[in-house]
């Protein structure tokens, strides 16, 4: 098993490397640069004596294959370098809105499961029913609704009932619990929604094919009572594909809640990204895009670990 | 009941497993007098029909099964797929999938009506007091949990048994169905277990809470000849020491002479005869038993001419014919058939849905024999080349486990040598695993071999230029075992046929190839019509002739036939062996059939090779070689195969072979047979055995013989 987790992240250098390569360079080939946009951008006038001089306290007078060997060296000292625009490091940048954003992805994944399981297991067992019909058009509803829109009901629904919003600034949850829940459950509730949709539909159909599985008929022959078959026998081989879903999604909203950070005014990872699109900094982007591709391959080691705890059959040496 | 009264029930039952004798290496011999019945039924079911309910029509799929069971006995219920076996056994459990329904009829078990019981109390005859063993042990135990949780399971939930307990009878149970070092096995999984051991879990979870019934649905059909017989020694001679009813659900007629008391054969949702086993043997009173017996190849005896069959295909469920089933293909029909048979009472003591039953007695009714055909066609040995030469053919598969992990072989195919002459058949058996498929793609080049060449009319495959090894392929063709997966869902079967003329430029325009495909399946016995129809409306056995027509449709000279009647009920089997004879003789056809049906492969070859793990163990003509064969391996694989006949099954002893095939990964040293041979030494051991010829053309690896 160490053996195998060795072997995995062994097999993530040359993956990071590639996915180095390419940012770098199709960064390079995006028109502008942040100092442009940063002395020009309000339609100063700034001469090209001050842009020069920026240019070259940054760095970006030097060739190409100059600027990117000092960022190689950077990555092989795990050093991610400065933000071009605030000059902090990008480590720190960063990690001032991780937490936001991780725990939403977070909250929003284990709202989706404990909503999602259930029901997609009630609608397999009653399947053809009114149940499954009522559980269907939850779902359909989930995934036909964007969330965003969403978040703004959310956000109008709670200017009506409570008569205010949660405060725009972020408390920790270590530091007060309350406050900090009172903040972050309504985005993770909208995000949720959506991620339950899917996960309920999954849940169904591969419960389905369980329960017509050989295995179940030798249980009912062996006269297990039912509930026990759908717990013991049938639910943990239906989870498996799931948690394929369940791991790719969170990881996808690590990246992905751009619009709904926008909705409910929150200080996440995807306000950041598109800020420093938008402002050519070419290291914060570049730092982001390393820290993501490493939480994929991260994410997807998890999954097959609990891929391999929770099927027997996959053991890996 | 309450728990304590069951607990000491089963204390009781507990003992007199304790007394039984273990199942051992001693084989328990041929089928032997039924043991002395009482008169009391244990299982009386009286004219269950089962259908199912799709959105148009309802289904039927049994119509008026009888049947009855004493304690103690092994009856057969016989049938080709689409009888009505299986769904009989699950209707007795009520197991029936969600569709299913029961109009009418009665299953009796003991004093109790189970079709009258509520859910709950039928839960606790299932496992309890009849057990179910399934055909597929791959897929019938639960992957991801471990077996001891599997077996404990019925002793919880009918006897109340603590964990601790149930486990001890576990491992009592694993022991009972010859499982070695039981302590250990309980905490492993299905996916530890090879499918004759899994095989034997099953059993074990079927007798857990010590059952007056068994029904085993096809238990060996999944599995090789070799571990066939040792499952169904087993389930005998549990039956017989601890006085367990058996129902065995089967095709294979050869099992049915070796175990059964009794034999209920269906036929399209009917029972068409039931009786004691000698008497529907040796005496059938109904025209499919007859037309049945008389299609099965027999291993025990020289080939006679072309197979016997019976004519036509078995009607759909769908098909309302009200009268006889079987009518349609019965070469004794009369107009009064139309009307349902009852199910009369024979002068061989046994019962017949034939209302010229009487007439069948007395000898006035007979198959007639299939028109003669000329003796084998004369091989051309005169051709300076034969068809396909093998030397020292061996084939390695790489298995890497890991990045940094070693490389291993699987030893697939190990210096492999033979022949086959132009127009002849060379029958290659073996169990799974042996490398007998595997020699067939690598003679299709669709693997290529380590080492070893492989010559077509004498030129070598490896010398061969690009160019020159199309026109090759061209002459070798190919039918596969599945006829279901083996032919493109989403093709028509006209297309299917002509897409090798295509490839090879052999139909000039549409209308050629359209032309062409009618005269093909004309040649295999298909109506011309269903050139435009797709493969998932054909029959398993039309299926199997279009495969047939697809490979010579480009006039090849050379077929490997992998398993390529496996998959066919018995009478579907003899109409596609006698088409592939028909074929042989009219084009000169030279064919390598893989099979592990030594009675089909003695019957369509002219030579034999054995193969096992990977080397060839022996070979020689096939009557020699199933009359006289000399190799331990072969002997034992000749006595393992049953005979469908019960005198000849009492007359024997079979041997069984102990054991399981070792792994390929790491073959066993020296002759790769001694972990499992009888007569093994210490010098098998060391010496690779060489093949030598023994007699003249009778060639065998053995140095003990």
């Amino acid at each position: 098993m160490l053996r195998y987790v060795a072997n995995r992240l062994l097999l993530a250098i040359p993956t990071l490397i590639g996915v180095a390569i390419m940012t770098f360079f199709i960064l390079r080939v995006v028109p502008g640069d942040i100092v442009e946009a940063k002395l020009r951008g309000d339609g100063a006038q700034v001469t090209t004596d001050v842009i020069e001089r920026e240019r070259a306290r940054l760095g970006l007078d030097k060739p190409r294959s100059e600027q990117f060997l000092d960022w190689m060296k950077g990555l092989a000292r795990l050093d991610l370098g400065n933000s071009m625009w605030t000059g902090r490091p990008v480590i720190e940048e960063v990690a001032a809105r991780f937490e936001i954003t991780f725990q939403i992805a977070l909250m929003a994944t284990l709202i989706g499961c404990f909503i999602a399981i259930p029901l997609g297991v009630m609608a397999a067992l009653y399947r053809g029913t009114f149940v499954d019909t009522l559980i269907r058009l939850f779902a359909v509803a989930g995934l036909a609704v964007p969330s965003f829109w969403l978040g703004m009901l959310i956000v109008l629904a709670l200017l009506w009932s409570v008569g205010s919003l949660p405060p725009l600034t972020f408390t920790p949850i270590y530091k007060d619990p309350a406050a900090n829940l009172w903040q972050l459950i309504w985005p993770a509730l909208a995000v949720g929604y959506r991620f339950a949709a899917v996960l309920t539909r999954i849940v169904r159909s591969s419960l389905l094919e369980v329960l017509g599985e050989d295995y179940i008929r030798t249980a009912r022959a062996k006269g297990v009572i039912e509930s026990v078959i759908v717990r013991r026998h049938a639910l943990r081989n239906a989870l498996l594909p799931a948690v394929t879903v369940i791991g790719l999604e969170f990881a996808f909203l690590l990246g992905g809640l751009v619009v709904t950070e926008q909705v409910f005014s929150l200080n996440g990872l995807g306000r950041l990204f598109v800020q420093s699109v938008a402002r050519h900094d070419f290291t914060l982007i570049q730092g982001m895009v390393m820290l993501f591709a490493a939480f994929y391959i991260a994410i997807n080691l998890v999954i097959d670990l609990i891929y391999a705890a929770l099927d027997p059959r996959v053991r890996y040496q | 009941m309450t728990k304590r009264r069951q607990a000491t029930e089963f204390a009781g039952g507990r003992d007199a497993l304790a007394s039984a004798t273990p199942y051992g290496a001693a084989p328990t011999g041929a089928a032997g007098p039924a043991p002395a019945l009482s008169t009391d039924l244990l299982l009386n079911v009286e004219d269950l029909h089962v259908s199912f309910a799709t959105d148009i029509v309802n289904v039927p799929a049994v119509q008026g099964l009888s049947l009855q069971v004493r304690p103690g006995e092994i009856v057969a219920l016989v049938g080709e797929s689409g009888s009505g076996k299986s769904v009989s056994a699950h209707a007795i459990m009520r197991l029936l999938p969600r569709t299913g329904r029961i109009p009418k009829g009665r299953i009796q078990f003991e004093d109790r009506d189970l079709l009258a019981l509520p859910e709950e109390q039928m839960r606790d005859v299932r496992g309890r007091e009849i057990a179910m063993i399934f055909q597929e042990p791959m897929t019938s135990l639960n992957p991801v949990l471990p077996i001891g949780l599997q077996i404990i399971e019925p002793l919880q939930f009918h006897l109340g048994m603590s964990t601790r307990d149930a486990n001890l009878r576990a491992v009592e149970l694993l022991r009972m169905v010859g499982i070695s070092d039981p302590e250990q096995r309980l905490r492993q999984y299905p996916h530890q277990f090879s499918g004759g051991m899994r095989q034997r879990v099953m059993i074990a979870i079927g007798l857990a809470c010590n059952p007056k019934l068994i029904i085993a649905d096809e238990p060996t059909t999944a599995l090789d000849v070799t571990i066939q017989a040792q499952i169904l020694e087993l389930m005998k001679a549990l039956s017989r020491d601890l006085g367990i009813a058996l129902i065995v659900i089967t095709h294979n007629l050869g099992i049915v002479a070796r175990y059964a008391h009794r034999v209920v054969v269906m036929y399209s949702g009917r029972v068409v005869e039931q009786g004691e086993a000698d008497a529907v043997f040796h005496r059938p009173r109904h025209p499919y038993t007859m037309g049945l017996l008389r299609s099965v190849p027999r291993l025990d005896r020289p080939r006679s001419g072309q197979l016997e069959t019976i004519e036509g295909l078995p009607p759909s469920a769908t098909d309302p014919l009200p009268g006889c089933r079987f009518a349609p293909r019965c070469p004794f029909r009369l107009p009064v058939c139309d009307t349902p048979p009852p199910l009369a009472p024979t002068d061989a003591g046994s019962l017949s849905a034939c209302i010229r039953a009487a007439d069948i007695a007395a000898g006035k009714l007979a198959w007639r024999k299939p028109a003669a055909v000329a003796a084998e066609a004369a091989l051309r040995q005169d051709a300076a080349e034969p068809a396909l030469r093998v030397r020292n053919l061996t084939k390695h598969f790489p298995v890497k486990t890991g990045l940094l992990a070693r490389t291993h072989q699987v030893r697939a195919v190990e210096d492999v040598s033979f022949t086959v002459e132009r127009g002849e058949t060379l029958g290659l058996v073996g169990e799974s695993g042996c490398g007998k498929s595997t020699v067939g793609r690598l003679i299709l080049r669709l693997d290529a071999p380590t080492a070893g060449s492989i010559a077509f009319e004498g030129r070598d495959f490896a010398q061969m230029s690009r160019v020159e090894l199309k026109a090759m392929r061209r002459k070798v063709q190919a039918v596969f075992q599945d006829p279901y997966s083996s032919l493109n869902p989403r093709m028509t079967i006209g297309q299917i046929i002509a897409e090798p003329l295509q490839v090879y430029g052999l139909a000039p325009n549409i209308a050629a190839a359209r032309e062409r495909v009618v005269s093909l399946l004309n040649e295999v016995g298909l109506r011309p019509e269903l050139a435009d129809r797709y493969p998932h409306q054909l029959s398993g056995g039309q299926r199997q002739r279009v495969g047939i027509a697809r490979a010579i449709a480009i006039e090849p000279q050379f077929i490997v036939c992998d398993e390529a009647v496996s998959a066919l009920d018995v009478s579907i089997q003899g109409q596609i062996v006698n088409l592939l004879e028909a074929l042989q003789r009219k084009r000169g056809l030279a064919y390598l059939f893989i099979a592990h049906d030594l009675a089909v492969v003695r019957h369509i070859s002219s030579r034999i090779v054995v193969m096992y793990l990977g080397r060839v163990m022996e070979t020689a003509d096939r009557d020699e070689l199933c009359e006289r064969p000399l190799h331990p391996y072969t002997k034992l694989l000749l006595e393992a195969a049953p005979i469908p006949d019960p005198s000849v099954e009492k007359a024997r002893a079979p041997q069984l072979i102990h054991g399981e095939l070792p792994s390929p990964l790491a073959p066993p040293s020296g002759c790769v047979f001694h972990t499992r041979c009888p007569i093994a030494t210490s010098e098998c051991r060391v010496e690779i055995p060489v093949l030598r010829e023994i007699r003249p053309g009778h060639s065998a690896a053995c140095i003990k013989v």
